[in-house]
């Protein structure tokens, strides 16, 4: 049960051109970091990405649209990055945007096993459109697949050798989720430690659906809003 | 005519004690500082918390902390961590009592309209359709006219849909309104100073007003 390897290189290796990724985090928080570098050092191509959002400019999935190895990108919310503007108005990035919660449940039920899901979300909105609506209790609902994908990249706080992992504070968010719906998928930690280290009560994904596991370096973990208020 | 402030804190008074509230980005944000000191109340962020606290004094930021507008926050005692499908599966089984949100244009039938501009940059819904389709209670904070002097008020929306038939209760810059199941936007409040005519001129779509209109007491 040893799933560790030991570097973004080595867990990203076998990810070819055209795959569809899944990546964790919301907005720059909880963003697997040194796994988006190393693909950015293999310089894989034509990739569909799985992730709420879409970096910054400089930062995040938005390194990988500087280098365009990004073909189409499948979020809810993408509002600050001026490239992927730019690759989108001209045509060279394809776009689907769907709400937030449809996004985390169809997620869910790929890790869940379950083809498809009912949610309101975009009922009478141009979500709908080409989509079947089922009604229950006087309520419509749309029909949404469950995601398929090849590799699922995440980060959390700490796992361990069996890929067992704990997240921290909001960095949570997409990232349990995006790892379990992934055929294989990859956990960067910040703090990696032999199986039996962690509380089993404290996990908050089981190592059964991770099967590569690194310890990540150099975490610059950027904020997007620095808001703070006045000492006293 | 109210700010913005103004109407975060007319929209403060909607909170009541025991409440779980979702607040959206902009105005919605301000309200979060006029809930009285001591009522329990406890504020959800789409991206995994509930019980947001005020945002870090400097050189407190936690970069693993942020509320769904990506800014630093920190959490209050009692507050809970969780994954995004948690967060929505609470929103969508009606579990957050009320959802403050701003808008481009509401209809007289309740739809709103918040989250694309035709032929402008489109940003992304994030989880506002998630929110309007399942809310229990859903107020919008926004202002009557926009920048072009045009109402939002509107008979339909001319925008692309966010929700359909979901506002129940719009705050502005002039007026409180609700939304009627049966269509129409009927006054309950006009904003200090301002007249039961500046409110008619201001709504294209279908104001409903009866009897003498109270002023707002703030």
């Amino acid at each position: 049960m040893n799933k560790v390897v030991h570097s973004a290189d080595e867990a990203i290796y076998d990810i070819p051109d055209n795959a569809v990724l899944g990546l964790g985090g919301f907005g720059l928080c909880g963003i697997p970091e040194n796994s988006i570098s190393a693909l950015i050092r293999k310089g894989t191509k034509g990739l569909t990405c799985i992730s709420n959002n879409a970096g910054v400019d400089d930062f995040g999935i938005g390194l990988m649209l500087q280098t365009r190895q990004v073909k189409k990108m499948i979020s809810s919310y993408v509002g600050e990055n001026a490239e992927f503007e730019r690759q989108l108005l001209s045509g060279e990035l394809e776009v689907n945007l769907i709400p937030q919660g449809t996004l985390a449940t169809r997620l869910l039920a790929a890790g869940y096993g379950m083809p498809a899901i009912f949610t309101p979300a975009g009922v009478g909105t141009e979500v709908a459109e080409g989509k079947e609506v089922r009604r229950f209790n006087d309520k419509d609902y749309l029909l949404e697949m469950a995601f398929e994908i090849d590799f699922s990249i995440v980060k959390a706080w700490k796992g361990d050798t069996h890929g067992n992992l704990i997240f921290r504070k909001t960095s949570r968010n997409f990232n349990p989720l995006i790892a379990m719906a992934g055929k294989i998928t990859i956990a960067e930690v910040e703090e990696l430690v032999p199986a039996g280290e962690l509380d089993p009560d404290h996990i908050h994904l089981p190592g059964i659906y991770v099967h590569r596991i690194f310890k990540g370096s150099g975490y610059e973990k950027r904020i997007e809003q620095r808001t703070i208020r006045p000492r006293q | 005519m109210l700010d913005k402030n103004g109407i975060a804190k007319r929209i403060a008074k909607e909170v009541k004690q025991g409440m779980y509230v979702n607040l959206g980005i902009g105005i919605p944000t301000l309200v979060a500082n006029y809930i009285p000191l001591g009522m329990d109340v406890v504020l959800q962020s789409e991206n995994g918390l509930l019980g947001i606290g005020p945002f870090p004094f400097d050189g407190d930021e936690d970069p693993d902390l942020i509320n769904a507008g990506k800014q630093t926050i920190t959490t209050v005692p009692g507050s809970s961590f969780f994954d995004s499908a948690m967060s929505f599966g609470m929103i969508r089984a009606g579990k957050v009592d009320l959802t403050i949100l701003g808008a481009m244009e509401v209809s007289e039938n309740g739809d709103i309209a918040n989250w694309k501009i035709p032929g402008k940059m489109v940003k992304g819904m994030g989880g506002a359709m998630d929110l309007v389709a399942s809310a229990r209670n859903i107020i919008v904070a926004m202002q009557h006219v926009n920048k072009a002097g045009e109402s939002k008020l509107l008979p339909q929306c001319e925008l692309p849909l966010t929700g359909i038939r979901c506002v129940k209760k719009i705050v502005t810059e002039l007026a409180v309104l609700d939304v009627l199941p049966e269509g129409g936007f009927r006054l309950l409040e006009r904003a200090p100073g301002i007249s039961t005519e500046q409110i008619r001129n201001a709504t294209k779509g279908k104001l409903i007003v009866e009897g003498d209109i109270p002023e707002m007491v703030l």
